[in-house]
């Protein structure tokens, strides 16, 4: 089974052994490749039911739950990591759900689509128009994305928060990309961060 | 070599059980039934067990109905709890009428069924009988506990009871608690038998037993299991058909003229062909009595603190008995002790019932998380 490039740099990057909350966790494929791979134990929260029908089905812990209440459920400390993959720019309190991954887990990571990447600012530049693209295919009226942030935006708001960036990755087409010009020419960012 | 613990319509007696209310049974009878073989290790066994007026027939035609078990379309060779995996036991609860102890049984000081002077037992009595059954069989731990409603209850109290003997939990349409409303139902049942002259608190044993009470318990309860949409698509306003006229009209007294009232008539007389008054007391009770964080310092967690159990808890989206809010008191409960829990709130239209009835969904996830268990 191949992971999205996103969760393959994550489940490259969780230490064997650990223990993983997987926030907005889909059906869980990285889950499942966590617990398989690195004798991870994982633990799932996932909005829609059917995802996680198939996450329970593949035998994995799923809790079907909103990232914006139900966080706050979970006890201080209880995960090495707690990870939200391309969730973040869906909730309705990113901040919140940010201070709570790093209540829960020892570190966070983190992946978002990038709101300034080239050609999403070509889209609103000359087309005037909200960008659809491959990592962004919704129109705006039926998007899930609410709170849309690019790279610079969050290394500025995780600097004001005094969170410490212990990584970060970023994605073009697929393949990694240099940190160099990231916010113009990334679609697609991983961060690793702790308190 | 057959072993004569294993099979249909076994029942076994078992020694004396202390009660939460004090006191004790002597002894008590536990009727049960097995389906699919127990390993060399005793490690597959799973524990179904049943709701308010269920039984031990799971997938076993009914003794006195003929229907089919309660839950033959979930247990069975290939179905989503596979027998050619699992060992899978099934024990009327205490306090019922189908062989197990319970009021009309007959009280070996007096040689007379108990009746009312049956002690008053609760959810954790039942699963202490049932652990008392597990001794019997030989099974230390089970693969997994599953109920639906109070079987459900009875599967939430074992992890909490016994958090040694329970690897897996599946805790489907129930609460770890009775609400006033759930209280309130009950009790109206309860006043419709005891109502009923034929009761004669409790004695009735040798003669008519108060089945126009029983009757109308159930018919209260019905409503309960059903949804209201449910019940608007089923029957709407629609009338019952008569012989002058297929298509029925209003009476203008007080006949079953609508479907609806036919309907719960039959649903309320059919159960008295089937079940003990008395029992129906004492098991409403029963559930009336259970708040599992009451048992463990008015904190729902405390009652998982430290569980290595796995847990499955399932809602339907249009059960208004023990609706996704209770299922979710639970999940939080379980999150909050760091246990490995698994919730889905699925859809059905069935309302409380959708547990018994075709919910494809369900087979689904009890098939995964019971596939998934080492």
């Amino acid at each position: 089974m191949t992971l999205r490039p996103d969760l393959a740099i994550i489940a490259a990057n969780v230490a064997p052994g650990s223990r993983v909350l997987d926030v907005g966790c889909g059906d869980g494929a990285l889950m499942a490749a966590l617990r398989d791979e690195r004798g991870v134990d994982a633990r799932g929260l996932e909005l829609d039911a059917g995802d996680v029908a198939s996450a329970m089905a593949r035998g994995l812990s799923v809790i079907q739950g909103d990232a914006d209440v139900d966080l706050a459920d979970y006890p201080p400390h209880a995960f090495d990591y707690a990870i939200l993959s391309q969730t973040l720019q869906t909730t309705r309190r990113p901040d919140a759900v940010l201070d709570h991954l790093l209540r829960i887990g020892a570190r966070a990571f983190v992946s978002f689509p990038n709101f300034a990447h080239w050609r999403v600012r070509a889209s609103l530049l000359w087309g005037g128009r909200m960008p659809v693209t491959k990592l962004l295919p919704l129109e705006w009226y039926e998007t899930p994305n609410i709170h849309h942030v690019t790279i610079d935006d969050f290394r500025g708001f995780v600097k004001t928060r005094g969170i410490t960036v212990e990584g970060a990755w970023f994605l073009n087409r697929g393949r990694q990309t240099s940190a160099a010009a990231a916010n113009f020419r990334a679609e697609h960012a991983v961060f690793l961060l702790r308190r | 070599m057959i072993d004569p613990r294993f099979g249909p319509n076994r029942t076994a007696t078992l020694g004396k059980l202390s009660l939460d209310g004090g006191g004790a049974l002597a002894s008590v009878d536990v009727a049960y039934e097995t389906y699919g073989a127990l390993a060399p290790d005793a490690a597959n066994a799973i524990l179904v067990c049943h709701a308010l007026t269920g039984d031990q027939h799971v997938a076993s035609a009914h003794p006195r109905t003929g229907k089919p078990g309660w839950w033959a379309r979930m247990i069975g060779p290939g179905k989503p709890i596979d027998t050619d995996r699992w060992c899978v036991i099934a024990a009327n609860v205490l306090g019922s009428c189908m062989g197990s102890s319970g009021p009309a049984s007959i009280d070996p000081a007096t040689g007379e069924p108990y009746a009312m002077t049956f002690p008053v037992i609760t959810i954790r009595d039942m699963v202490r009988a049932q652990g008392l059954l597990l001794d019997h069989l030989g099974i230390e731990r089970l693969a997994a506990v599953v109920g639906g409603s109070m079987g459900g209850m009875q599967a939430l109290s074992w992890a909490a009871t016994f958090p040694d003997r329970v690897r897996a939990c599946v805790v489907i349409a129930s609460a770890a608690r009775h609400s006033a409303q759930n209280i309130a139902f009950h009790e109206v049942g309860r006043q419709a038998i005891m109502a009923d002259p034929k009761w004669r608190g409790g004695d009735y044993y040798d003669g008519d037993p108060p089945s126009a009470g029983l009757a109308v318990a159930r018919m209260a309860a019905h409503i309960t299991y059903l949804s209201e949409a449910g019940l608007t698509e089923k029957f709407g306003r629609k009338l019952q058909g008569r012989p002058d006229n297929p298509d029925g009209a209003k009476t203008f007294g007080f006949d079953a003229d609508f479907q609806v009232e036919s309907y719960l008539r039959h649903q309320g007389l059919a159960f008295t062909d089937r079940f003990d008054a008395n029992s129906y007391l004492y098991i409403t009770r029963a559930l009336d009595y259970f708040d599992l964080a009451e048992e463990h310092d008015g904190h729902l967690a405390n009652a998982f603190a430290g569980t290595t159990t796995r847990f499955c808890v399932v809602s339907f989206d249009t059960d208004w008995l023990y609706p996704t809010s209770e299922s979710r008191a639970i999940v939080h409960a379980l999150t909050a002790a760091g246990a490995a829990a698994s919730f889905v709130e699925l859809r059905s239209p069935y309302g409380h019932d959708a547990f018994l009835l075709e919910t494809p969904g369900l087979d689904r996830v009890i098939a995964g998380f019971l596939g998934a268990a080492e």
